[in-house]
């Protein structure tokens, strides 16, 4: 799996750092930043494919 | 109180929309009836005659919500009015909430970083001795309280006070008007409490233009207004919506929190018992009580084929989540309370780039709430029974103005 966060059209709900901590982190101005580009581990991976699900923006993405 | 059933209605009828509840968690029969139809999309009936998509199933509510050819533009006349109150405001300044991209996204950039998980976590310590202090209140003053005034309402007030910049002084004030502006039936007493609520916080603007005020509100006018990024009115416009979604909303939602849980047991103790599933607990209050499903309104910009539909440009579309949020392809057995159930899809805050600013600080607020309340007032109970509580209707947030309890 790889995940990618697109800035540009992130709006800094926060839902996949809240989900994902380990995968997704919020900066200071809000915007998604991306901790591991390659999640590993079930827990992990499920939790990526959650936060690319329910990020309302569509700025995570999940390739598998 | 029992579940609903569904009547079979007919594809060419447009029923009216929307429609009350008569139990305060259920979402009204009339909605059971739309989604069990099995369409996606159905046309209702608004206030004024005219005719809107409402959306039943949750996947098509995020595509429709996350699509650019639907419009947030509240002063579109094909805007969708749920009621003279919504009407009125085709005419006023549109805040954040009634802008489409690009412009949505710019001001919305000015106020995330005050939304932000950390930031949001760091205001744990400071929510909990407000929630504390309003329950000592409460214990000193009772047995018997009004859960709504004495804390459902004064704790969001203050969360969101502090938040913003708001002197809490002013509260009886500005709670009043919220609840004037959010409950008003005529668009004349809308525009009217809409006007008092921009007055007072335009003359907090002045001031602190003249003095770098606290909280965000402070910050918009020293970083942005002071900059000319920001227009006056506009500003004032974001302030209103943000005093009173950040207040009106929590409050509505710990109200109903507490009846919901007081109203099945077996629940509620599954909570006591396991106070680590308070935070997934919040998701599914969330999702089963829906109380802004009236925020949903959208207007078509070019024809939509979607789901075997065709909505055409210039219609409206109205994402009840409500109706969304039990979609039982999504959620299975959708109509029950169940804390176990994981629900973060719900679209309680909507979804695509208008998804709720406040979340994040709306779920610590009821983690702290529910925590607090419950381990400090075990004994809490009902004071009138569920059926005697008179239920906002359903053209505003969804909650009740009078919440007796007692311990």
């Amino acid at each position: 799996m790889r995940v990618t966060a697109d800035r540009e059209v992130c709006v800094g709900a926060g839902l996949c750092a809240m989900t994902a901590p380990t995968v997704f982190d919020q900066d200071d101005d809000g915007l998604v930043a991306v901790l591991k580009k390659e999640p590993e581990g079930a827990a992990e991976l499920s939790a990526a494919r959650q936060a690319g699900n329910i990020c309302p923006s569509g700025a995570v993405k999940i390739s598998e | 109180m029992t579940e609903t059933t569904a009547a079979p209605i007919h594809q060419e009828e447009a029923p009216a929309f929307p429609s009350n509840r008569t139990c305060p968690y259920q979402i009204p029969k009339e909605y059971v009836e739309l989604r069990d139809t099995g369409d996606a999309l159905r046309k209702v009936t608004l206030y004024d005659g005219r005719q809107a998509w409402v959306v039943t199933k949750h996947e098509t509510a995020r595509q429709l919500l996350a699509d650019p050819r639907i419009s947030s533009n509240r002063q579109d006349d094909n805007f969708p009015a749920t009621s003279p109150r919504f009407a009125a405001f085709r005419t006023t300044a549109p805040a954040f909430i009634g802008l489409d991209p690009p412009e949505h996204g710019h001001k919305r950039r000015m106020m995330i970083s005050e939304f932000t998980l950390k930031r949001i976590k760091g205001m744990r310590p400071g929510v909990e001795r407000i929630v504390n202090g309003f329950i000592d209140d409460m214990l000193a003053a009772g047995p018997t309280a009004d859960l709504v005034s004495q804390f459902a309402l004064p704790v969001p007030s203050m969360v969101i006070c502090q938040l913003l910049g708001v002197p809490y002084a002013d509260h009886d004030f500005f709670q009043e008007a919220s609840k004037e502006l959010l409950q008003a039936t005529t668009g004349e007493e809308a525009l009217a409490a809409r006007k008092k609520l921009g007055d007072y916080l335009d003359g907090l603007v002045a001031q602190f233009e003249t003095e770098p005020g606290p909280g965000l509100l402070g910050t918009l006018v020293t970083e942005q207004l002071a900059k000319g990024t920001v227009d006056r009115e506009e500003l004032v416009s974001d302030a209103i919506l943000l005093l009173v979604a950040g207040h009106e909303t929590t409050a509505s939602m710990t109200s109903l929190s507490v009846i919901t849980l007081l109203e099945h047991p077996d629940q509620h103790a599954a909570l006591r018992a396991d106070p680590s599933l308070i935070p997934g607990a919040v998701e599914e209050l969330l999702r089963y009580l829906s109380i802004a499903d009236i925020a949903g309104g959208r207007v078509a910009t070019a024809d939509i084929e979607i789901d075997g539909q065709a909505i055409r440009a210039g219609e409206g579309v109205i994402i009840s989540n409500s109706i969304a949020n039990r979609d039982g392809s999504v959620f299975e057995n959708p109509d029950a309370f169940d804390v176990h159930r994981s629900a973060r899809h719900h679209i309680s805050f909507g979804y695509g780039v208008h998804q709720c600013l406040g979340q994040n600080l709306a779920r610590l607020e009821l983690e702290v709430i529910l925590t607090a309340l419950f381990e400090r007032i075990p004994t809490l109970r009902l004071a009138a029974p569920v059926e005697s509580l008179e239920i906002r209707p359903g053209t505003t947030i969804q909650g009740v103005n009078k919440l007796p309890v007692t311990w």
